[in-house]
């Protein structure tokens, strides 16, 4: 999995792509959102847009990062989540935990 | 069913092997005619079977193997995973619906499983490990475009 952070305002954007399953994405993306926090972001922002597949490790990750966030007094959320990833995220329920939006505009808009 | 469409794969406990995995059971069910949307939840039940197999079942041992079997009968698809491990108790699992479970960072992946395949069993392997039997029919209206099941609770 690749990602790449960038920032719009005082969102901080983490754009990934390909697969966050096991032993790969789950650990880049752990260490992706560690980075972005202990470098004080409060509003952050995860491009799902060009996740190819996610398995219960990856999803695993994402509902660390949430609490870990929260944790802090941080706001974690998700936009662009392909089909499947927003079904392994309602099967679980999960869909109903985190803040979801279709775009990116409107979820950056979403902190104001 | 054509012989060629039944295979036993056996891998050292290394989470990218699993890729390889992936790679003979997308040829083999494409050659089977299973849909794309069937397909990629087959493809994830496996991820969760071999997974746990690796990290659970084989603790991560690379000298320790995970043995694929995966076959067609009658229009359904059959796959068994077995580690070496010392076995497995899937009645001891929380329920990851359950409020108390909802931002546990694990614990999803036999839900995950028995959500997108048609059934699911786990037993002890001939060697003593845990074996998990995956079934999904890939003939008929069921494997049209199908949505993983939801479900109440874990039983």
């Amino acid at each position: 999995m690749d990602v790449s952070k960038r920032q719009v305002g005082d969102v901080t954007i983490l754009d990934l792509k390909g697969k966050i399953t096991i032993g790969t994405g789950d650990v880049q993306l752990r260490n992706a959102v560690q980075e972005v926090m202990n470098s004080g972001a409060n509003k952050v922002l995860i491009n799902m847009g060009g996740v190819s597949t996610i398995d219960s490790s990856g999803i695993g990750e994402l509902v660390s990062a949430y609490t870990t966030a929260t944790n802090r007094g941080a706001k974690l959320k998700l936009y662009g989540l392909p089909d499947k990833v927003s079904d392994i995220l309602t099967i679980t329920q999960l869909i109903t935990v985190f803040d979801v939006y279709d775009n990116e505009g409107d979820a950056v808009r979403s902190f104001a | 069913m054509p012989e060629e469409h039944r295979f036993h794969l056996a891998i050292g406990s290394r989470f990218e092997n699993i890729e390889l995995v992936q790679v003979v059971l997308k040829d083999c069910l494409q050659r089977e005619g299973m849909n794309k949307d069937a397909l990629d939840w087959v493809d994830l039940a496996v991820r969760e079977a071999l997974a746990n197999a690796i990290k659970h079942g084989n603790e991560q041992n690379p000298a320790k193997q995970v043995h694929v079997d995966l076959r067609v009968d009658a229009g359904e698809l059959v796959i068994r995973i077995e580690d070496e491990g010392v076995g497995f108790d899937p009645s001891q699992l929380g329920d990851p619906l359950a409020p108390e479970n909802l931002l546990r960072p694990n614990g999803r992946g036999i839900f995950y499983m028995k959500s997108f395949m048609d059934q699911i069993e786990y037993g002890a392997g001939p060697g003593g490990g845990t074996m998990v039997t995956l079934r999904k029919r890939i003939a008929g209206p069921q494997s049209e475009a199908e949505a993983p099941r939801t479900e109440s609770s874990q039983d």
